[in-house]
């Protein structure tokens, strides 16, 4: 397969279903693009821009190709590669579709290749990071609710989702992802994840700071001080998680409302979701 | 006593136990339930000694009867003194679950009056926190030894993981600083547990619904350092713990002075980390990598040398099997491989189905080469690092006194072939004490 090489980038409108069809479009018309970007983060460049329309049935015949002519794995490193912080993610994506599609199943075990250990690296980092934030998300009571605030490099909510609702089946919780203003909210059996750029959060319950002050207590008594090793420490749990979790911060910074303005209207359960299109005002 | 003060005395006094691990077992919540749990496990957070905190880990109390030398929480040791109420642990560990600060409840006590009450306190925990808030999320639980058996078996279908520990590595060491635990009180409970283990797997063939008997399966600890044996004697008590009572996982804690006693070390004495280092590098050994305690290990070489790890230093007595070729060696000689591991040898079985591999597809599969490129070749050829070069040719055809002068006159150059006698513990035992 003699791909066209073309200097147009592609423009999706961000989501996965957008991906998938920009795929389509550049294996049908045999088409291999410069470049292919979400159209928000589009720069005036070279290469002429080409807006690619989603389309769901495009989508899901490319979805459904894969499990079927490369295989299931092939299928979870696409989607999770997606939410990686890998740059020019979807060039990557493409070229180990194409490469798959030639190769078949063999296609995830090919580590030599440049394209898919790349690939292959930034689906680990997604893993990684999701099983990491299972442990070090820390939720604070508000309002009857359960809160917490993550800074992941990863998109990793639409992978924690499954792990917290199963484990928290009968409580209301909210994780606020401040990197990429995304929000999974979880009330009534049910999980929603949508796009937030900031939001308001009710203050503190009362017997919130209580329990801050014992797991501190705890967290500072479990250590034993003859080997003491804050290097293993910073290995395990590396420093860009700490300020979202209880036992490293401060305990009269956290027992405020945290980061975010006080909510007006305190008969509202739920964490009332701002406007999108706000300009994102913490943690820039 | 608030429960600030008791949390702060309790968890002071279980810190010294080794075992956090929340492993073993997938779980979900029934209807109404909370709580989960993963075969992989998952940290919560990491202590300031870069110890992994997963679990809540607490005695129920610490007013112990017995009086071991090396305990803390023995009876004659000046130090005060808290119980918590079934009922404030349960909350405790619920609301601490409730945040996602833990994985769930570790379980330890010292023994309050006798060892049947202490585990019907323990047990009336483990009550509360499954049957009345359904709790689904992990519970580790420390056998009392001499307790009834029936309260043994109680404890394991409410628990995931059961631990007895063996406390020190031989029985000569248990009677003089133990003298209130014998072997046999200690492997009896162990033997009960495994013996429910095997039982509840034949069981749960027969009915789909049986409860399930400590399903993340029962793991043991011992302190290192605190008695003299050597660690031959360490490995071989651990590979026969594995074999006989289908331990999970064997636990080593370096011992740490915490009281002053005429049978112990000083209380200068720093904890010998290394030690325990290698003791766990040895035991991951017999337990993925197919070795045996002999092997690492012999009368004439009884303990572990602190400069090699106890792979590397197998491979480097046992040159003769050395090198391999990776596109051709089996699973299991690709393992003995310092530099691959279990993972990296996995994938060079599935990646060389597709094509031979060389020095930099294995560097992108994950084989630390710096290690590995002395025992292996890629299709024949020795990776570039490990050949011959014209600075070590020199070095190894001057003579003593040349090679000497040369040495300082540019700083040594260390290799792993240079010197075959590696340093023993003694020789660097007396640099450091300027004998030598």
């Amino acid at each position: 397969m003699s791909d066209r090489p073309t200097i147009t980038a592609y423009l999706y409108d961000g989501s996965f279903d957008g991906l998938l069809c920009c795929i389509f479009t550049a294996i049908a018309e045999k088409e291999s693009p410069a470049d292919i970007l979400p159209e928000n983060a589009a720069q005036p460049s070279l290469c002429p821009p080409r807006y690619i329309p989603t389309d769901s049935v495009h989508a899901s015949r490319v979805r459904n190709s894969i499990p079927k002519k490369i295989s299931s794995e092939a299928l979870y490193w696409v989607e999770n590669g997606f939410l990686s912080c890998l740059e020019n993610k979807e060039r990557v994506i493409l070229d180990f579709l194409r490469k798959g599609y030639k190769k078949g199943p063999s296609i995830t075990r090919m580590l030599q290749d440049e394209t898919v250990f790349c690939l292959h690296k930034a689906v680990q980092f997604v893993d990684n990071e999701t099983h990491l934030l299972k442990g070090f998300i820390r939720f604070a009571q508000r309002n009857g609710a359960l809160t917490a605030i993550i800074s992941p490099k990863n998109q990793v909510l639409p992978r924690l989702a499954p792990h917290f609702v199963q484990r928290y089946p009968e409580e209301t919780f909210l994780i606020y992802d401040d990197t990429h203003g995304m929000v999974l909210t979880y009330w009534n059996h049910k999980c929603m994840i949508l796009p937030a750029d900031s939001i308001d959060m009710p203050a503190l319950d009362e017997q919130e700071a209580q329990y801050e002050a014992l797991w501190k207590r705890f967290y500072d008594t479990i250590a034993i001080e003859g080997r003491y090793n804050p290097r293993c420490r910073m290995t395990h749990c590396p420093k860009r998680y700490w300020h979202n979790m209880t036992e490293f911060c401060d305990l009269s910074h956290s027992s405020q409302s945290l980061l975010l303005p006080k909510s007006n209207s305190a008969a509202s359960r739920m964490i009332s979701l701002s406007k999108p299109n706000q300009q994102k005002d913490y943690y820039c | 006593m608030d429960l600030m003060e008791k949390l702060t005395i309790l968890s002071d006094a279980a810190k010294y136990d080794a075992a956090c691990t929340s492993s073993g077992v997938d779980k979900a919540p029934a209807a109404g339930g909370i709580g989960s749990a993963s075969a992989c496990g998952i940290c919560h957070s990491f202590a300031a000694d870069g110890r992994c905190i997963s679990l809540l880990k607490v005695l129920l109390s610490n007013a112990c009867a017995y009086n071991c030398q090396y305990c803390v929480n023995r009876a004659t040791n000046d130090t005060p003194r808290a119980t918590f109420t079934s009922r404030e642990l349960a909350d405790l560990t619920i609301q601490f679950y409730r945040r996602n600060y833990i994985e769930g409840l570790f379980l330890s006590s010292g023994i309050l009056k006798n060892p049947d009450y202490t585990c019907e306190r323990m047990l009336e925990v483990l009550r509360i926190l499954r049957n009345e808030y359904r709790f689904y999320g992990y519970i580790h639980v420390k056998a009392i030894p001499g307790a009834d058996p029936i309260l043994i078996q109680k404890m394991g279908l409410l628990a995931d993981r059961m631990s007895v520990n063996i406390e020190l590595p031989s029985e000569r060491s248990l009677n003089t600083l133990a003298p209130n635990k014998s072997k046999a009180a200690i492997l009896a409970p162990m033997g009960l547990i495994r013996n429910g283990i095997e039982e509840n797997c034949t069981d749960l063939i027969k009915y789909r619904h049986a409860p399930r008997f400590a399903p993340a399966g029962q793991s043991t600890q011992m302190i290192i350092g605190a008695t003299p044996e050597s660690d031959l004697q360490i490995l071989n008590l651990t590979e026969a713990l594995y074999r006989k009572y289908s331990l999970k996982r064997v636990f080593f804690s370096a011992y740490m002075p915490v009281v002053e006693s005429s049978l112990l070390p000083s209380r200068e004495t720093k904890p010998p980390l290394l030690r325990e280092h290698r003791l766990y590098q040895a035991d991951w050994l017999l337990r993925f990598y197919g070795f045996e305690a002999r092997e690492l290990l012999d009368d004439a070489h009884p303990n572990f040398n602190p400069f090699l790890d106890p792979k590397c230093n197998w491979a480097v007595n046992h040159l003769e099997q050395f090198p391999v070729e990776v596109n051709r060696a089996s699973y299991e000689t690709l393992l003995r491989v310092p530099g691959i591991g279990v993972r990296s040898a996995k994938r060079i079985i599935a990646a060389r189905r597709l094509g031979s591999l060389n020095e930099a597809a294995l560097k992108k599969i994950g084989v630390v080469l710096k290690r590995a490129q002395y025992f292996i070749l890629c299709n024949g050829k020795q990776p570039d690092g490990a050949r011959l070069r014209s600075d070590n040719m020199i070095q190894a055809v001057l003579s003593d006194k040349a090679a000497h002068l040369l040495a300082s006159a540019r700083g040594e150059q260390l290799s792993l072939f240079s010197d075959p006698r590696l340093l023993t513990r003694e020789e660097v035992a007396k640099c450091l004490t300027g004998q030598l």
